[in-house]
């Protein structure tokens, strides 16, 4: 066997498959997503049984034997007020809801405005770009002092962050829109309006339900910061109350309901999406 | 065609210069004088990048020449309108209209003529009075379905144009274009993503239409073959910066079918202008 050096065959190259880079099966999906919760409550139960930690760490049963039955309890014994978790999810829930949903209805005119007149986009985007670098707790001393303590400051302080957050989004979205589609409703005759109407909101529906979940996610995020303007009632108060006297089950379930409310609102925000933008 | 042609598009040293992002200009166009008749079928062909499309887009009122004049129905295009369809080379459809949502984006903005007539409530005289109206959902629907049918897409009313492949989006391209009867129509490359026999079932209907419904068609190609078939005139563009080089007159009779392929003098033609747009070819590679 003569072998001319240079000359060998390379060996074939191992056939190898695609990877797949679908969605895979709904249950095997769901199910994974439940066993990943279902372990990381693990680690964190065994965590908190361990000497040195626990003392700091609250665990999951710490919750439900403690922080639990003090804040859903009816009553009865007069120690403490009745279901107060519930009128804390409910206040908070009222507060991200309302400053984000106003922030939307404020943000899609907005920024479809930037994105069809360069005048107004030269005007509004400096103001945009240099609020939207402002850490929320930093508004709080001037929200405080233009519109009080009351529920008119908490909306505003997340309204402000959830605003600035959707119309950036929003406006990449307008910004982004393929030309010739523009052009081709042109040489159909439509006037601007119609534009609007038929091809920039259409083409930028995906962007706005992206914006949405942003938006839902900013608000609750500035819920804390909101609920430094003062109240009771909130699960942001509810944890720095909680910071306070160090009880850190009551920490640890008001950071539990805050993941909770935004998991929920931002599925639903998904569902809309799958539904509408069936086309993409 | 000889006889009495009046000029639909006239265009009279057109030139374009475009200013890349590096700030490097191109010469696009470099003083085209062209003049399309009416009802007559022009076909452009020329290297790559010679400017075709650019010219397209002036005429469809898209794109601004740098200098020079054009006119549609002797007044200065300024702008677009549906009195030009256009078929764009890249197909842009609506990705979230359906086949048939395509094709009928175009009638909403068409108004059609009816003369009603009307008894004036004094006098009781009657009255025609003509009144442009849009077009009702079912005369829509007759239209889409007339051209979906032309373009062998019914089956497919429902799909959204990711569903589609390529030539099958081009098909909707081009029925969306028909379907709104413009007195010009301008096609960059239409048939160029199809397969052979498609193509050549397009060919035949897009003259069928032509012949029966006749209107100005600019029909930009890089088929030669294509070009022959289908035109009254065939434009040959020099290589870039573009400029109409010669024009030739194909003068065989209508109306015209695959077979029309098979005449000697259509053979003819297609050596001649292939020799020349060739040369314009071996331009661009030096
Ligand atoms: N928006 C633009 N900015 C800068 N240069 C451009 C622009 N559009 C076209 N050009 C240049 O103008 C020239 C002509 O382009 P055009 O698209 O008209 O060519 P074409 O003849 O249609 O080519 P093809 O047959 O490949 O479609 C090209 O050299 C191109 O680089
Ligand atoms: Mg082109």
């Amino acid at each position: 066997m003569s072998i001319i050096p240079g000359r060998e065959t390379p060996p074939a190259p191992k056939a190898r498959k695609l990877k797949d880079f679908g969605e895979g099966s709904g249950t095997v999906r769901t199910a994974t997503m439940v066993l990943s919760l279902l372990g990381g409550i693990l680690v964190w139960w065994f965590l908190s049984l361990l000497p040195g930690v626990g003392s700091i760490l609250a665990g999951p049963q710490d919750i439900i034997r403690r922080a639990l039955p003090e804040l859903l309890n009816d009553g009865a014994t007069g120690e403490f007020e009745a279901y107060l978790l519930i009128k804390h999810i409910y206040w908070s829930f009222r507060r991200v809801l309302g400053g984000w949903a106003i922030a939307f209805l404020c943000a899609i005119p907005t920024a479809f405005l930037m994105g069809w007149y360069r005048t107004f986009r030269n005007i509004v985007d400096p103001w945009i770009q240099f609020f939207r670098t402002i850490p929320p707790i930093a508004l709080i001393p001037m929200v405080i002092l233009l519109m009080g303590t009351g529920e008119k400051a908490k909306i505003t302080v997340i309204f402000i962050t959830s605003f600035l957050v959707m119309t950036v989004t929003v406006y990449q979205g307008v910004r982004n829109i393929d030309m010739t589609l523009v052009k081709a409703a042109y040489t159909f005759g439509a006037s601007d309006l119609s534009i609007f109407a038929q091809v920039v909101i259409p083409y930028s529906f995906p962007f706005i339900l992206t914006a949405a979940r942003l938006g839902v996610s900013t608000a609750l995020t500035t819920l804390i910061a909101a609920e430094m303007t003062g109240t009771f009632y909130g699960l942001g108060s509810m944890i720095q109350t909680a910071q306070i006297y160090f009880r850190m089950d009551k920490v640890l379930l008001g950071i539990i309901c805050i993941g909770a409310i935004g998991f929920v609102l931002d599925r639903l925000l998904l569902l809309a999406e799958k539904r509408f933008t069936r086309w993409k | 065609m000889s006889e009495a042609r009046t000029p639909k598009i006239v265009m009279e040293g057109v030139r374009k210069v475009f200013r890349g992002h590096d700030g490097r200009e191109t010469i696009a166009l470099n003083g085209v004088d062209l003049t399309i008749y009416e009802n007559e079928f022009v076909c452009v062909v020329g290297p790559s990048g010679c400017g075709k499309t650019t010219l397209l887009n002036i005429i469809a009122g898209l794109e601004n020449a740098t200098d020079g004049q054009i006119t549609l129905n002797g007044e200065k295009i300024i702008g677009p309108g549906n009195d030009r369809g256009v078929i764009f080379q890249q197909y842009a459809l609506f990705p979230w209209r359906t086949v048939r949502g395509n094709i009928e984006f175009g009638l909403q903005y068409l108004r059609k003529r009816e003369d009603r007539v009307e008894k004036d409530p004094k006098t009781g005289e009657e009255r025609v009075r003509t009144v442009y109206r849009r077009y009702t959902k079912e005369e829509k629907h007759a239209l889409s379905d007339k051209y979906m049918k032309m373009v062998d897409l019914t089956d497919f009313a429902g799909s959204y144009p990711k569903e589609l492949s390529g030539g099958m989006k081009q098909r909707v391209a081009i029925a969306r274009g028909y379907a709104i009867s413009p007195q010009v129509l301008l096609m960059d490359e239409p048939f160029g993503a199809l397969d052979a026999q498609t193509r050549a079932q397009l060919q035949e209907d897009l003259l069928r239409t032509w012949e029966q419904e006749k209107r100005t068609c600019f029909f930009i190609t890089h088929d030669v073959e294509e070009a022959v078939l289908l035109a009254s005139r065939v434009v040959i563009m020099s290589a870039r910066p573009g400029r109409v080089k010669e024009i030739v007159p194909i003068d065989l009779p209508y109306p015209r079918n695959q077979a029309t392929k098979l005449l000697p003098e259509f053979n003819a033609y297609k050596n001649r202008i292939w020799e020349n747009v060739y040369q314009e070819y071996l331009e661009v590679k030096k």
